[in-house]
């Protein structure tokens, strides 16, 4: 059956031409691309890298860079439906795409050097190199202002040590944006594939983003030229990045959603017992219409977040707002799918498990719902409560 | 090589189709319009035929001034220009044909590249009607295409089987499914296709020669009918499945 995205207050009519037709063509490049042969990755445990010409080639790694550096010029909206239509094929898709654009290119061409964003933004928007974005330690997750990597300047350059562990894209990745400390202060440097002293081992054994690629980020020693400080001091420069890739991250668990709703209603219509099929019984109605709410009321708070973007207008509280919902209900709706699903809702044909498995890592990286909750308590009594 | 591509703007085939409240035209409220879809095809050939052999693809329609979305997928798509013949009141075959083909003579081109049939109204009249006006052959249900020499050779689907035949340039050919895989419009594209000129002209107006009397959607589909399992059913059932459902 044809997927029907569900649009129940027609946010379609708000959005430009433009954005449309984003949408459309990123949901048929799924449809195509993604769909057919993400079931096998996943269970393989591998990333489908043959997906990184293809979604190059069809200008989402860089979508809302300028063209001058390869990218699309997009709005954030745009960039937002982008998200939405890669996470209905898998979060590991738009967990790639999301660090790429909001984690790699985001701080390079926001804060880089003239000659760093001509010498990698082009690459990465073609694909021909793939970045990563190390914050998270082994013992610093939630906390990362604790870190322990850090910078020693040398003739020429800096010295880095320290280690990066859950690193997205890491052992595939020809540049690294890595956070260390510089003086007690926490610094970017640009760390380069095949730099001495600089390893990327992939960690493997995880249930969740089986398609994604993981890894370790380690540096012994490592030189780092003087050209590759990113100039921004201080956690405001990774927090910038991850407020960048959560709004995208808003936008992708109402993909989810949207296609594990879509299938239960599909699945609810068809399958028949006690001789009725089971959408004409009460309680699997009352739990379509609890995922119908919820994505709704998700898609209005994406929609309205990516306006507030475009305009410029937006604070970082607001995108915790919605990565803290919109991940929130998307893992319910997951689980509630499953149960429409019945013993079908475990195989990997019907994808739900593997929505279900993706978003719980979802739930935690980029700031945990936790970590959201106290972002918001802080916003709503000027008290903070993380320690 | 000057290409043309005539495309068709259609209700998206997901789209739930109702009659408006005239009984003679569909209610439009809440439709999401497409490219037709055998419309693609012409787009692709003709961007591909261009890529090889140079010249420019025009992506033109007759269509309500709304008709614009689709030109503007059709530049997304990189082609190189997008028409807008307006015509906003319900019109005929003839109608729409007349004035693609007075187009086609002001810019003269190579090849019109056209959908077999508009998933719309599935006339079927366009290509024949705009051959006859332009007085220049076309090939309809073509699936696969190779242009050389000032000629076209298109093998074309016929019951059971392929037809390969020859025409001279210029020519029609109407696109079946299978003549190649339309790209997605890109990014980069789709954002520069937002700047990209539409040109907007006024239609010719022409006699209605076909008048739309009434509409009306199919009544419920029949209740399934169950047979039992003995011999007697299995011819029965042929039966029924041959003479009544007509689809042996
Ligand atoms: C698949 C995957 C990919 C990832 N990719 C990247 C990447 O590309 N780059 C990167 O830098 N990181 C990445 N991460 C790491 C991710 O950002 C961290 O896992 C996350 O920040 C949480 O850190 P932690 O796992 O150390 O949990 P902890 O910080 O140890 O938290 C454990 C639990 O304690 C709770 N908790 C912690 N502090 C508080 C508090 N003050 N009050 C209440 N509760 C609290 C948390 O909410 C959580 O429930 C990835 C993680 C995963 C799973
Ligand atoms: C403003 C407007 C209102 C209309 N309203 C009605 C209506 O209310 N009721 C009704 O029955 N019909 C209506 N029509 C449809 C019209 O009568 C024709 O059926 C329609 O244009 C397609 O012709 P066809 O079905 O013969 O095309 P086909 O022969 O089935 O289409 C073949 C190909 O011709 C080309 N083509 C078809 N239409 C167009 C077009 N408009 N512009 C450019 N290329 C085209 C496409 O390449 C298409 O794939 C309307 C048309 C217009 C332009």
């Amino acid at each position: 059956m044809a997927y029907n995205a569900i649009d129940y207050y027609n946010i379609e009519e708000l959005l430009s031409d433009e954005e449309k037709l984003i949408m459309y063509s990123v949901r048929e490049f799924v449809e195509n691309e993604v769909l057919p042969i993400i079931g096998e990755h996943y269970l393989k445990g591998t990333f489908p890298s043959e997906l990184i010409p293809k979604m190059s080639g069809l200008g989402l790694l860089g979508i809302t860079i300028p063209p001058e550096y390869g990218g699309a010029g997009a709005s954030y909206t745009g960039y937002g439906l982008a998200m939405m239509e890669l996470e209905r094929g898998d979060s590991a898709i738009r967990s790639f795409a999301s660090v790429q654009n909001s984690l790699v290119m985001y701080p390079i061409y926001t804060y880089g050097t003239e000659g760093q964003k001509n010498k990698w933004l082009p690459k990465l928007a073609s694909g021909e190199a793939i970045g990563c974005f190390g914050l998270t330690e082994p013992d610093y997750g939630s906390n990362p202002s604790g870190m322990l990597t850090n910078a020693k300047k040398i003739d020429g350059g800096y010295l880095l040590n320290g280690a990066k562990m859950w690193i997205t894209n890491g052992t595939i990745a020809d540049i690294a944006v890595v956070w260390a400390k510089f003086d007690g202060v926490i610094t970017g440097f640009l760390v380069e594939k095949g730099t001495k002293g600089f390893t990327a081992p992939e960690m493997k054994g995880k249930l969740s983003l089986r398609a994604s690629v993981t890894s370790e980020l380690i540096f012994q020693d490592c030189e780092i030229p003087e050209e590759n400080l990113i100039d921004i001091k201080g956690l405001k420069g990774p927090l910038s990045c991850l407020t960048q890739a959560r709004y995208g991250i808003s936008w992708g668990a109402v993909g989810a959603a949207m296609a594990v709703y879509d299938s239960s209603v599909q699945y609810a219509k068809s399958r028949i017992q006690f001789n009725k099929p089971i959408a004409s019984f009460q309680l699997i109605q009352e739990k379509l219409v609890w995922m119908l709410n919820e994505i709704t009321k998700a898609q209005l708070v994406a929609y309205r977040l990516g306006r507030l973007k475009d305009e410029g207008k937006d604070r970082f509280q607001q995108t915790s707002l919605a990565k803290r919902n919109n991940v929130d209900i998307a893992l319910t709706a997951c689980r509630i799918a499953r149960e429409i699903h019945g013993a079908n809702g475990i195989l990997y044909e019907y994808h739900i498990m593997r929505h279900a498995a993706n978003l719980e890592s979802v739930k935690t990286y980029e700031g945990t719902d936790d970590i959201h909750t106290l972002i918001l308590g802080e916003d709503i009594t000027g008290i903070p409560a993380f320690e | 090589m000057n290409i043309l591509v005539c495309i068709s703007r259609v209700p998206d085939t997901a789209t739930r189709i109702l009659v408006g409240p005239d009984g003679k035209t569909i209610d439009t409220q809440g439709i999401k319009y497409v490219i037709s879809p055998y419309d693609e095809y012409g787009i692709e050939e003709g961007l591909r035929l261009k890529e090889k052999n140079g010249g420019t693809v025009t992506a033109v329609t007759v269509g309500s001034e709304g008709s614009t979305d689709i030109l503007r997928t059709a530049l997304a798509m990189c082609v190189d220009k997008a028409v807008l013949i307006k015509a906003d009141t319900h019109k005929d075959s003839y109608f729409v044909a007349k004035n693609l083909a007075e187009y086609a003579k002001e810019i003269n081109p190579d090849i019109i590249f056209m959908g077999r049939q508009s998933v719309d109204y599935d006339s079927l009249q366009m290509p024949s009607m705009v051959s006859e006006f332009l007085g220049i052959p076309s090939v309809s249900v073509v699936s696969k295409l190779t242009i050389a020499d000032g000629k076209a050779t298109a093998e074309r689907d016929v019951e059971g089987g392929k037809e390969i035949v020859e025409a001279s340039l210029p020519c029609i050919i109407s696109c079946q499914k299978g003549l190649n895989e339309p790209r997605y419009p890109k990014l980069p594209d789709i954002m520069k296709a937002k700047s990209k000129p539409i040109e907007t002209r006024e239609a010719i107006q022409t006699d209605e020669k076909v008048t739309v009397l009434g509409m009306s959607i199919p009544l419920k589909q029949r209740a399934g009918r169950i047979l039992g399992d003995g011999d007697g059913d299995i011819d029965e059932l042929v039966r029924l499945l041959h003479e009544e459902a007509k689809i042996i």
